[in-house]
């Protein structure tokens, strides 16, 4: 750059995108961390399941599945929020565009469900079918009949049925950090590592929910060492996303400063990097080695670190938005 | 139905002779309810340099209807689509407002109607199918803009493009737009 | 990817477009259940009316879109010379002013509450009584003479008229003496021929333009624009001058930042090289000039290097612009500008422009100055107004400005206080003319309205002047009422109508009508005696041979091609004393002044001050349009540009709320600041005509700051009287 100005006058001030892009507010990032705890609690508890074939599993882990499809409804009504003309609403439903992630991830969340359901319902066990069967909401509803049969065909294909639920699980967790990622329009979001950071992230956090619960202690060494992996692979992605914007031209740069001196970038290094993967891969690692009685301190931090990635990630990458670089 | 054409409409803004009057905006305004406060057009006027060597290029802007539209491919609904000549059109009745397309569009011409849909530049295609040019170019006194059909190697935004400099915005981002500025 | 060349990069991206569009579309479109329409916003109109604008005063041909009774756009209408189809942004926001809320709606008289005085309500028998009734007391007790009309706008020519009928001659607008009037005094003088309006140029023939201070583009008149950007287009050389980079000078060749008010340096020196190096027009100024040896020797010592000292522009660059317009001779203009009422010497400085124009040999020639005619209808046939037997006292006791070629309106303002002039004003009829905005020094214009015995004001907006009125008069917009037929003077000559478009809204009316009833309720119906403003259009349309009905449905007919210019064969006619282009004004001379311009050096900003200079956005027409929300959707306030570098050392930044004090202490409403590089450290810039104070604007109010409030000192032309205006000085105080 020599040593010459630039003075712009923007007469678009259009609302939302004007001064600077901000058509996502909070229900998006919600979203996106919601989706990922579930992606991360399906993938996990039917690794666990899947691993531990005859084992004892712990109450809550069977009821996990079940858990996420209450939080994913929780994103889901975020995202409804979200829209801007909702009583067309149901248009998600009357195509599939194969180029967008957004139609991607609508058909995907209604896979969720029944892969969520059957998976969870295979995991019970007998005391836990009497209870559902017997419970205020299948007699109410009159759903004994069904229940039984999902019961049957969930016990049938119990593998196939977990193998379904890591399938739908990962692709959630992929296609949210894709959503972003095909941006070319947002220089942060417009990276190939977002997709698997997002993944990753979405495995940690979910991670932390399991560890929330009161999971037998297997399960709990289990689930921390997949957190400390996950939280490591983390971190390699974001060095790796700061390598990229650092060294790219000119957009990266715009990407880059952002995250090392934008409005977000103290929040960023203090919420996500340090709070958020630092500190709990640390305290895990500690809590592992040491054999401690876990802390709950830790994957409330990953939980943390995971809607700040989200939020900031959100609000950063408009920021960073083509659209308001003239 | 598929809309079977050969057409490319484009246009081709000429920054040497735009004042940044914004006669563009205002007509577009009236001849599409455009409403308050919402802009499916605009000015944008970059001055570069230091007192006194200065350069100044004024820039009408709007939806450059790419030919590789990111907001079409991010759309889930089939809301925003390629219609006649490759204008990128928004049909309202499809579009749940989800804003995918505005934030996928690097160029940030679409903006949230406030019935919810999103709406943008249509190239006046209402216009242009009756042999009429966008309302924009209708009354831009100065000349700056030009709009036409790029299939066409006769038509005035062809000889434009083959005959004088020009750019595009953001060519970094692989849209492959369709509204070109002459320097 | 492989490189191809651009002309096929675009065909191949157009079909891999469409392919992907087949590929993703198909999906969603149900094999044409669930179809993609483009759909219609429906402003096109039931019925197109054609009639020409009345946002500023070009008058540009309209065509008006009306779809179930409403306005719905309005584009330029193709057939009209002055438009030919396109129109600037004001043209189109002629919607915003017929929709305007704020619009006047119903009569107003001023009455006395107590302590309180407000506007009443009232029908329109009940103001119309009340200011007839003023006119002939007034007409009884001083003479018809003491009623005075301010008029701006193309409806006037109906209140000229009742005015005239009534035997007062005062007529007065400010768009002479603060606006064009040394042009037109300069050109006449030099030329024996004004400039007149629209501007007699023919730029989109010219090679090379030099505008001094004009800020085409900004200042924006269609046609005029039009032909700038089209000489542009072919390639024309533009030299400009303003100590702001301009949006012109952002598409010139030169721009030359020159200090404030030594404009008359520059063109000295410009003369000075262009006779040194021979670079006039020889056989032009031979044929047709007088007094070209003293004009040369009078020019000798004007070098650039003694410009230089003055202007700031270096001496090279003069030398370079002034071969630069030489060789583009005689398509080479020099534009005479339009407001040009800046320091009190601009009689001298546009008479420079005219005579630069004159040795380049622009004037009368394709590229440079047209000899325009227009198309002459007959006058209506009226009894012979009474004539009024006294000089209008526009010039004050002690003051003459002998070559004032109209009424001075400030001086009709002077008038007003008691004992300042011949004679007192003690009325005025204003029409839609905002005396507070247009005059400078407006504590002098709130004195003058407390001393009249009365004021009535014709307007569509309640403007601050309505609020001094004691009668408002609610006149329909200029879309709602037929006027007086256009025939300006223009290269191509012409007549244009203007129709109503759609009936008065509210209970306002078309000045016409206003007119006549004032006229009938003074006794003075024989001036008034057809039957409606359409009936006396069309007489004179008829009996100057062009067919009624369809310039009814053109809007606009062509006269006869006449040449206007002498390469066309047309013989130049010089109405001055020499019968010649007067290099030498031997009128001036006669009247004690230089005979050739000679340079006066403007005053220092003091310490601390910057020199305010004002001018136009090209979306608003002065203080009339700050209101129309439709155009304030783009520009909707006015800021204040400071040099960056200024603004830095005054440790104030881009954006700061700031205001402007003068150099007599008057304070601006607050406004924000434009750090920029585009102008120079030794003055600031704004747009005119924001800062109202009338409540009654509910958008413009307080809007901005207003530039006139500044204005409380100017410098007034000792040739014709106008008013300079740039030569009040500001410091910049960061706003609490």
């Amino acid at each position: 750059m020599n040593e010459s100005l630039i003075e712009v006058v923007q007469g678009r001030n259009n609302p939302m995108i004007d001064p600077s892009l901000h058509i996502w507010g909070w229900e998006i990032p919600v979203y996106l961390f919601l989706g990922g705890v579930v992606a991360g609690m399906l993938v996990l508890s039917a690794a666990l399941a899947l691993r531990d074939r005859d084992g004892p599993r712990s109450k809550a882990l069977q009821t996990a599945p079940l858990l996420a499809l209450g939080l994913l409804s929780v994103g889901m009504a975020a995202l409804f929020l979200d829209l801007e003309h909702k009583a067309y609403v149901w248009r998600f439903y009357l195509a599939f565009k194969a180029a967008s992630p957004m139609s991607w991830g609508s058909w995907i969340l209604l896979l969720v469900y029944p892969a969520g359901i059957m998976m969870g319902f295979g995991m019970l066990d007998s005391d836990r079918r009497a209870a559902l069967l017997d419970s205020r909401f299948v007699r109410g509803l009159h759903l004994r009949s069904l229940v039984m049969c999902i019961l049957g065909r969930a016990d049938a294909a119990r593998r196939g049925a977990l193998w379904a639920g890591i399938i739908a699980g990962s692709a959630l967790g992929l296609y949210t950090g894709i959503l972003l990622g095909t941006m070319v329009s947002m220089p942060l979001w417009n990276t190939a590592v977002l997709g698997p950071l997002f993944l990753t992230s979405g495995v940690s956090t979910g991670a932390a929910v399991l560890l929330l619960l009161p999971l037998s202690t297997g399960e709990r060494h289990v689930v921390a060492r997949w957190d400390m992996a996950a939280i490591f692979v983390e971190i390699v992605l974001i060095v790796v996303m700061l390598i990229g914007f650092a060294t790219g031209g000119h957009a990266s740069h715009v990407a880059f400063s952002q995250l090392v001196d934008g409005p977000s970038a103290s929040a960023f290094w203090a919420l996500v990097v340090v709070a958020g993967l630092a500190a709990p891969f640390t305290l895990e690692a500690i809590e592992v080695r040491r054999s401690l009685k876990p802390l709950a301190l830790t994957p409330i931090l990953v939980l943390i670190g995971g809607l700040s990635l989200r939020w900031i990630l959100v609000i950063a990458g408009q920021a960073s938005s083509w659209a308001n670089i003239p | 139905m598929k809309e079977k054409t050969d057409k490319r409409y484009a246009m081709v803004v000429d920054t040497r002779l735009c004042v940044a009057c914004k006669a563009c905006v205002l007509a577009c305004k009236a001849e599409n309810r455009v409403p308050y406060g919402f802009n499916r057009d605009w000015l944008v006027e970059v001055t570069t340099g230091r007192f006194p060597d200065l350069a100044l290029e004024n820039r009408s802007e709007r939806c450059n209807h790419c030919s590789n539209p990111p907001c079409v491919h991010a759309c889930p609904t089939g809301a925003s689509h390629v219609n006649e000549g490759g204008a990128v059109l928004v049909t309202h009745h499809k579009c749940t407002g989800c804003k995918a397309c505005i934030a996928a569009c690097p160029y940030g011409a679409r903006y949230v109607h406030p019935d919810g849909y999103v709406d943008k530049c249509t190239f006046c295609l209402h216009r242009v199918r009756d042999g009429r040019e966008p309302a924009c170019v209708e009354i831009c006194p100065t000349g700056t803009l030009h709009f036409g059909d790029l299939s066409d190697p006769d038509s005035d935004v062809s000889i434009l493009l083959r005959t004088r400099k020009y750019k595009v915005l953001h060519p970094e981002t692989g849209c492959e737009p369709n509204v070109y500025f002459l320097e | 990817m492989t490189r191809l060349n651009r002309r096929q990069f675009i065909q191949i991206g157009g079909a891999a477009a469409g392919g992907l569009a087949a590929g993703v579309g198909l999906s969603t479109k149900w094999y044409g259940l669930d179809p993609d329409e483009v759909a219609d916003p429906g402003t096109d109109g039931d019925r197109v009316v054609p009639s020409f604008c009345e946002m500023c005063f070009w008058k540009c041909g309209i065509l008006a879109h009306v779809k179930n009774g409403r306005v719905t756009k309005i584009t330029g209408n193709p057939a009209h010379p002055l438009s030919r189809g396109h129109l600037c942004p004001r043209g189109t926001g002629g919607i915003g002013l017929l929709y305007d809320p704020d619009r006047l709606k119903r009569p107003l008289i001023r009455r006395n509450r107590g302590q309180m005085q407000e506007f009443e309500e009232v029908s329109w028998d009940a103001a119309l009584d009340l200011v007839a009734e003023k006119m002939l007391k007034i007409r009884e007790k001083y003479g018809p003479e003491a009623m005075a009309l301010y008029s701006h706008g193309y409806g006037g020519s109906w209140f000229k008229h009742l005015l005239h009928a009534y035997g007062s001659d005062n007529i007065a607008a400010p768009s002479y003496a603060q606006c064009r009037g040394p042009r037109e005094v300069a050109f006449h003088l030099t030329f024996g021929r004004m400039v007149g309006s629209p501007e007699n140029t023919d730029m989109e023939n010219s090679r090379v333009i030099t505008l001094i201070g004009s800020h085409l583009g900004e200042n924006m008149h269609n046609t005029q624009v039009q032909d700038f950007t089209r000489a542009i287009e072919r390639g024309a050389g533009l030299i400009v001058v303003d100590p702001r980079y301009s949006t012109a000078a952002g598409k010139a060749r030169y721009w030359l930042p020159i200090k404030p008010g030594t404009d008359l340096a520059l063109l000295l020196a410009w003369m000075n090289v262009i006779i040194g190096e021979g670079l006039y027009d020889h056989d032009y100024v031979e044929k047709y000039a007088f007094g070209f040896d003293r004009l040369k020797e009078h020019v000798r010592d004007r070098t650039p290097e003694w410009a230089f000292t003055r202007t700031s522009i270096p001496p090279e660059t003069i030398v370079e612009t002034a071969r630069f317009m030489a060789g583009g001779r005689p398509a080479s203009l020099i534009h005479p500008g339009r407001h040009t009422t800046w320091y009190g010497d601009d009689t001298q400085r546009l008479r420079a422009i005219a005579i630069l124009n004159a040795l380049l040999g622009s004037w009368g020639r394709k590229g440079g100055l047209t000899l325009p005619s227009k198309v002459k209808l007959p006058k209506y046939p009226y009894t012979k107004y009474p004539g009024q037997s006294k000089n209008p006292p526009d010039m004050p006791k002690g003051t003459v400005y002998p070559l004032a070629n109209e009424i001075l309106s400030q001086g009709l303002c002077m008038a007003s206080i008691p004992g300042t002039a011949a004679y007192d004003l003690k009325a005025w009829l204003v029409y839609g003319t905002n005396l507070i905005a247009s005059l400078p020094d407006p504590d002098a214009t709130r004195k003058a309205l407390q001393a009249l015995d009365f004021v009535a004001v014709v307007d569509v907006l309640p403007t601050e002047i309505t609020g001094w009125a004691d009668v408002v008069l609610p006149e329909a917009t200029y879309l709602e009422r037929c006027d007086e037929v256009h025939t300006p003077a223009y290269k191509e000559p012409f007549l244009a109508v203007r129709q109503p478009v759609v009936e008065p809204m509210y209970d306002s009316k078309p000045g016409w009508w206003i007119a006549k009833e004032l006229a009938h309720r003074v006794g003075l119906d024989d001036y008034f005696p057809w039957k409606d403003s359409v009936e006396y259009a069309m007489y004179r349309v008829k009996h100057g041979g062009f067919d009624c009905e369809e310039l009814k449905r053109t809007g606009v007919a062509r006269g006869k091609h006449v040449p206007v210019f002498i390469d066309d064969g047309l013989e130049p006619v010089f109405d001055t004393p020499s019968g010649k282009i007067e290099l030498y004004s031997q009128t001036l001379e006669k009247a004690g002044f230089d005979p050739m311009p000679e340079y006066t050096p403007p005053d220092e900003p003091p310490d601390g001050h910057f020199r305010l200079l004002y001018g136009r956005s090209p979306v608003h027409s002065f203080s009339r349009t700050t209101n129309n929300r439709f155009l304030c959707q783009v520009v909707s306030t006015n800021e204040v540009w400071v040099n960056a570098q200024a603004a830095r050392e005054m440790g104030l930044r881009n954006g700061d709320m700031v205001r402007l004090i003068n150099q007599d202490g008057v304070v601006s409403e607050p406004l924000a600041l434009k750090a920029t590089q585009r102008i120079r450290p030794d003055c600031v810039y704004m747009v005119h005509g924001f800062g109202h104070n009338s409540r009654l604007l509910k958008f413009a109010y307080k809007r901005g700051a207003s530039d006139s409030r500044l204005m409380t000192r100017y410098k007034v032309d000792p040739i014709m009287g106008g008013t300079g205006m740039n030569v009040n000085f500001v410091r910049v105080e960061k706003a609490a």
